[in-house]
């Protein structure tokens, strides 16, 4: 584990998965997992981002929040891209399920059924869930 | 009375448990995460769609705008300002806020 953990030694490289499974804006989970997926772009990691149930609802395009003066944090993922995070997989069921395309959304992603995502999710070293 | 919810349909059943115990002629306002049950094809729309034969369906239009579904409220879902909020709270003789 120690080993593991050692990246000034060129360490091992970890599978990481921050999977996000909330609607942006309402809560909190959305805003905080981009900040630690940034984070995690530092340790030079594999890292990719799923996005499930309404966590598919954090890729929009169109968003204004002028009116509710929230911060609009969309272009984050635009700019994930930038810090070699370009895995984003969106789970094809859960976007079905909301009447939403590949085209509803504001980046490039994988979109993936449950059965890829699954496979995808268990070959994970990490899996931290926002 | 008017009944105010803002979770998402997808997420908790906050909109359902509202539209079932929701007497005829009242007043339903979607703020918030419950925007998204307002928009066509997501996982409530059909018991929205029903619902509107009985009560009136009201959405936070700068809630909507915030997630970037200004253009897909379903058909019969009346928009508001917070102003209008105001209003619709003021109207009624009584609020219950889902949650």
């Amino acid at each position: 584990m120690s080993d593991d953990m050692d990246m000034e030694d060129g360490g091992t490289i970890k599978k990481f998965m921050f999977v996000n499974r909330k609607a942006p804006y309402g809560t909190i989970y959305a805003l905080e997992a981009l900040e630690v997926v940034l984070i995690s772009a530092a340790f030079e990691q594999d890292v990719s981002m799923a996005f499930v149930d309404d966590g598919v609802y954090q890729l929009m395009k169109g968003i204004n929040s002028e009116g509710t003066e929230l911060k609009n944090f969309s272009k984050t993922y635009r700019a994930l891209d930038g810090y070699d995070i370009e895995k984003l997989y969106v789970e094809q069921e859960s976007l079905e399920a909301r009447g939403l395309t590949e085209d509803d959304l504001l980046v490039d992603v994988t979109v993936m059924s449950a059965a890829e995502l699954a496979a995808t999710m268990a070959e994970q070293d990490v899996v931290i869930s926002h | 009375m008017l009944h105010i919810i803002n979770k998402s349909p997808s997420d908790r059943n906050s909109v359902e448990a509202a539209l079932r115990l929701a007497t005829k002629g009242s007043v339903v306002l979607l703020i918030e995460d419950a925007v998204y049950a307002a928009t066509r094809g997501n996982t409530a729309a059909a018991k929205i769609q029903a619902a509107m034969a009985d009560l009136k369906i009201y959405a936070l239009k700068p809630d909507l705008e915030t997630r970037g579904l200004a253009d897909r409220v379903m058909d019969g879902v009346s928009l508001v300002d917070y102003a209008g909020f105001v209003d619709l709270v003021a109207e009624q003789p009584n609020c219950q806020s889902w949650l």
